[in-house]
């Protein structure tokens, strides 16, 4: 069970990419769902988004970042191995609807993450611009298959290696004039979730968000993932982890997700140290 | 009468323990169980009473005399074979039934001394069997081709399947975790419950043809529709309460701020307390509240003990007579250095810049009248707000119905606090073919009626598989 079939590098090996056998999750699966992965018994939950589902073949796919510990042994996993534990479909599905024109706006792995919402967009008759964001170009992914799922597509890089020099806000800012859009999906790092929530709150435009928080079932039985969204709290793993990226406290959120940052160095360290 | 008095004079055995300073600080198991002697010494102070108060006193009517006799005989496998006839988990339920509202509580001898301790033996008894191999396997009946769907593997799904595969049906348990147990495995401490009990006890299962299936969370990877398009006959959901209450106070959000639940499952299922050898991490408070005085308040206070804290007190807003959790557990919290603070209610807690806890406010409260519950109210205090300075607080206030399940599922009857309604003796929900029990009917409640509520389930079960109805 829950082998690995498929495996890419992305992003100088900083993103990986697994295709793994779970016939019953890829049945399932919606655009915005996740589920709960663990590459053995001593380890840990994580949450990561399914970036593609596969139900004829069985399969799902992620795409991670490589940050600490469990995403570290996660890489060291070739093709044929095997994944301790994988559960989902989890979270509520993107809902999906014709709104006419929308803007996606994706950075570092989010891009993963609104892959599978762009396309989704797209195929009910929206007209989707994405906007992609990544500190260089070679950090950037899936911009073949985000140009494909998108009308027009805009590329900003930190460094100006690839397309506009700068943030995706400012290409938002400018989209957001010229046009008349009706809805905002933004996918990415807190800072940039927040940033562009501020500034398409002061035009009005609706944005969704996905939010990230640090997760043990992701079944709703721990609170663990608890956010503040419109003053009520809420479990980004049932009642997300999309949510109005207006009414969202994203100081909480970043804060909330340095909970166990000494620990996660002392674990990362510790394997480092065996590798 | 002259023989009653006798074996009254024989006093109530003293369970050995691990030493208080010892234990605080180790997640061994506290208790390390009875000798041969030391059990049939204590079973032979059982009257062997005609009408048993005892049994009475136990939701499953285990025969107590009778197991208590066999122990004092010496013929321990014949003690627990007993056991089993109306208790699948005797190892569990001899070390979490609240015995002192139950068996023992109505035992005879407890109303002038004190009560066989029937918990003692009953462990006692299902350890000897297990750590002789577990004892001969219950006869499997001829297979009846019926397919049955246990959701949940806590003690009553866990009951449900035994009593299923036993008599001939194919069972199947889902279950949501990557291991099976239930509250067992996640909630409650391995200084209270080793974990290898209920290994063992799923590992019988097994192997009487039970097939078990991880990682599932029926309502999302399957629904209960798909299981009977799949082709099972009849559905056993045994969900328990797996939904985290917390009090709605302002900086309840701040970091060092858990539910039980999380802190629990962190510490037991993921075994937190051995980080970095298990990636999981948890947070190591120097000065601990845990909020909430039941069974979970107690494993909470006392896993953040052995996790290494200064001082853990309990704060609850009732006095010492109402605390809901099990005697024993009060009186080895008490022991491990655990304070109580007792008619004390949180109003806020205090976070620095970084979000993180830095100590709550809370209210002296008084006892008022009886309320609905027959327990004095608990009243504020005006004025009398003072703060406790702590950096971790754990929230153990109970748990609600976790609606993904039943929010999946058309036609289940629900009531309103989100908990299935099902018939009180045969376990029948308003969908057809579809059974519940345990902590999903009843909200939070015991080992023991959990498992009690999956037999007459089970049996339920079984007459609409063979009789149809
Ligand atoms: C719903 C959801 C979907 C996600 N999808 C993706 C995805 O598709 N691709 C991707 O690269 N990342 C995704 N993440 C983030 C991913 O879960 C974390 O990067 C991962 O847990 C890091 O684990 P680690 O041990 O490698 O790193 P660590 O060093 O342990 O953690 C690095 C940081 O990740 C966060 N984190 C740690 N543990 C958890 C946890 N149990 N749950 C959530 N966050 C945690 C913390 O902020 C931490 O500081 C998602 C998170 C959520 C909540
Ligand atoms: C910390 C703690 C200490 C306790 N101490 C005691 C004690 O000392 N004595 C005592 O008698 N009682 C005690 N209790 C209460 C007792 O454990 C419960 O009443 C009992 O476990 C309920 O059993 P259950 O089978 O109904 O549910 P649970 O034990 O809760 O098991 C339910 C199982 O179903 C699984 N599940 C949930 N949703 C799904 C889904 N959608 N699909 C598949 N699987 C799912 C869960 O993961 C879990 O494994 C304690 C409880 C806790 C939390
Ligand atoms: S099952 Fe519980 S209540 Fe019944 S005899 Fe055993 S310990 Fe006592
Ligand atoms: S009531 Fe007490 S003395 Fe009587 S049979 Fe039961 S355990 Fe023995
Ligand atoms: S991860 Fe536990 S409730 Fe959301
Ligand atoms: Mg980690």
């Amino acid at each position: 069970m829950f082998k690995i079939v498929n495996r890419e590098e992305m992003a100088q090996g900083t993103i990986i990419l697994n295709e793994i056998e779970a016939p019953r999750i890829a049945r399932k699966a919606k655009p915005g769902q996740f589920v709960i992965i663990q590459s053995h018994e001593k380890g840990e939950r994580i949450p990561l988004t399914m970036a593609d589902v596969d139900p004829d073949k069985g399969t799902i796919t992620i795409i991670y970042m490589v940050v600490g510990k469990s995403t570290a042994s996660f890489s060291k996993m070739a093709v044929g191995a095997e994944y301790f534990a994988v559960i989902g479909p989890l979270g509520k599905a993107t809902h999906i609807e014709k709104r006419g024109k929308v803007v996606c706006v994706g950075g570092g792995t989010g891009i993963a993450v609104l892959h599978p919402i762009t396309r989704a967009l797209k195929e009910v008759g929206n007209h989707v611009t994405t906007i992609l964001g990544s500190r260089n170009k070679d950090l950037l992914i899936l911009e073949d298959k985000m140009k494909k799922a998108s009308d027009v597509l805009h590329i900003c890089t930190d460094d100006g290696s690839k397309g506009h020099h700068g943030f995706v806000t400012d290409v938002l800012k400018d989209v957001l004039a010229k046009d008349d859009i009706s809805l905002v999906v933004a996918i990415g790092p807190v800072p940039m979730m927040k940033f562009v929530s501020s500034i398409t709150k002061e035009k009005g435009v609706e944005t969704l968000v996905s939010l990230n928080p640090i997760m043990v079932d992701g079944t709703g039985m721990c609170g663990g993932c608890r956010v503040s969204v419109g003053g009520e709290t809420k479990f980004a793993c049932v009642d997300g982890p999309e949510f109005d990226g207006h009414k969202v406290d994203y100081d909480e959120l970043s804060k909330r997700l340095r909970a166990y940052q000494e620990d996660e160095k002392k674990s990362l360290e510790q394997f480092e140290k065996k590798a | 009468m002259a023989v009653k008095e006798k074996k009254q004079a024989v006093p109530r055995v003293k369970m050995p323990e691990q030493a208080p300073e010892v234990r605080r600080r180790n997640f061994k198991e506290v208790p390390l169980g009875l000798t041969d002697e030391m059990a049939m010494t204590e079973a032979s102070r059982c009257l062997q009473c005609k009408k048993p108060a005892c049994v009475e006193g136990c939701p499953v009517s285990v025969d107590i005399p009778g197991f208590v006799h066999l122990i004092a005989e010496g013929d321990f496998a014949g003690a627990a074979e007993r056991l089993w006839q109306k208790n699948a988990l005797p190892a569990v339920c001899g070390r979490v039934c609240p015995q002192e509202a139950q068996c023992e509580g109505n035992c005879i001898l407890g109303k002038k001394g004190s009560s066989v301790a029937i918990g003692y033996l009953e462990r006692f008894a299902a350890d000897r069997a297990r750590e002789q191999g577990g004892g001969a396997l219950p006869e499997v009946a001829a297979k009846t081709g019926k397919r049955v769907a246990v959701i949940g593997s806590g003690p009553s799904g866990l009951t449900v399947a035994g009593d299923l595969v036993v008599k001939g049906h194919d069972v199947n348990i889902f279950e949501a975790f990557h291991k099976p147990g239930g509250v067992l495995v996640y909630g409650i401490p391995e200084f209270r419950l080793p974990k290898e009990i209920v290994a063992s006890e799923v590992k019988t299962l097994e192997k009487l043809g039970a097939k078990i299936e991880l990682n599932s969370v029926v309502g999302t990877t399957i629904t209960i529709e798909e299981l009977f398009e799949e082709g099972f006959d009849a559905v056993y959901v045994g969900v328990g309460a797996g939904l985290p209450r917390f009090m709605d106070l302002p900086g309840e959000n701040l970091i060092g701020v858990f539910s039980a639940n999380e802190y629990l499952t962190r510490a037991n299922l993921m075994k937190a307390y051995l980080f970095p050898e298990y990636d999981t991490p948890i947070a190591r408070g120097k000065n601990v509240v845990v909020l909430g005085a039941g069974n979970v308040a107690m494993d909470s206070a006392r896993t953040a003990m052995r996790l290494g804290a200064e001082s853990v007190k309990i704060v609850y807003r009732r006095s010492r007579e109402e605390m809901p959790a099990r005697a024993e557990e009060l009186h080895h919290a008490e022991e491990e250095g655990i304070e109580f603070v007792l008619l004390t209610n949180p109003t806020q807690f205090f976070g620095n810049d970084e979000g993180r806890l830095v100590g709550m406010e809370c209210l002296k409260m008084s006892l008022g009248e009886p309320d609905a519950s027959g327990r004095r109210r608990p009243l504020p205090i005006e004025g009398s707000e003072y703060r406790i300075d702590c950096d971790l607080v754990v929230v153990s206030v109970g748990a609600k119905a976790n609606p993904l399940l039943t929010n999946s599922t058309p036609g289940l009857g629900l009531n309103r606090w989100g908990n299935i309604v099902a018939d009180p003796v045969t376990g029948k929900t308003t969908k057809k073919g579809v059974w519940a029990g345990g902590d999903i009917v009843t909200g939070m409640a015991t080992v023991i009626l959990a498992m009690g509520a999956g037999r007459e389930a089970a049996d339920s079960i079984h007459d609409y598989l063979t009789r149809g109805w």
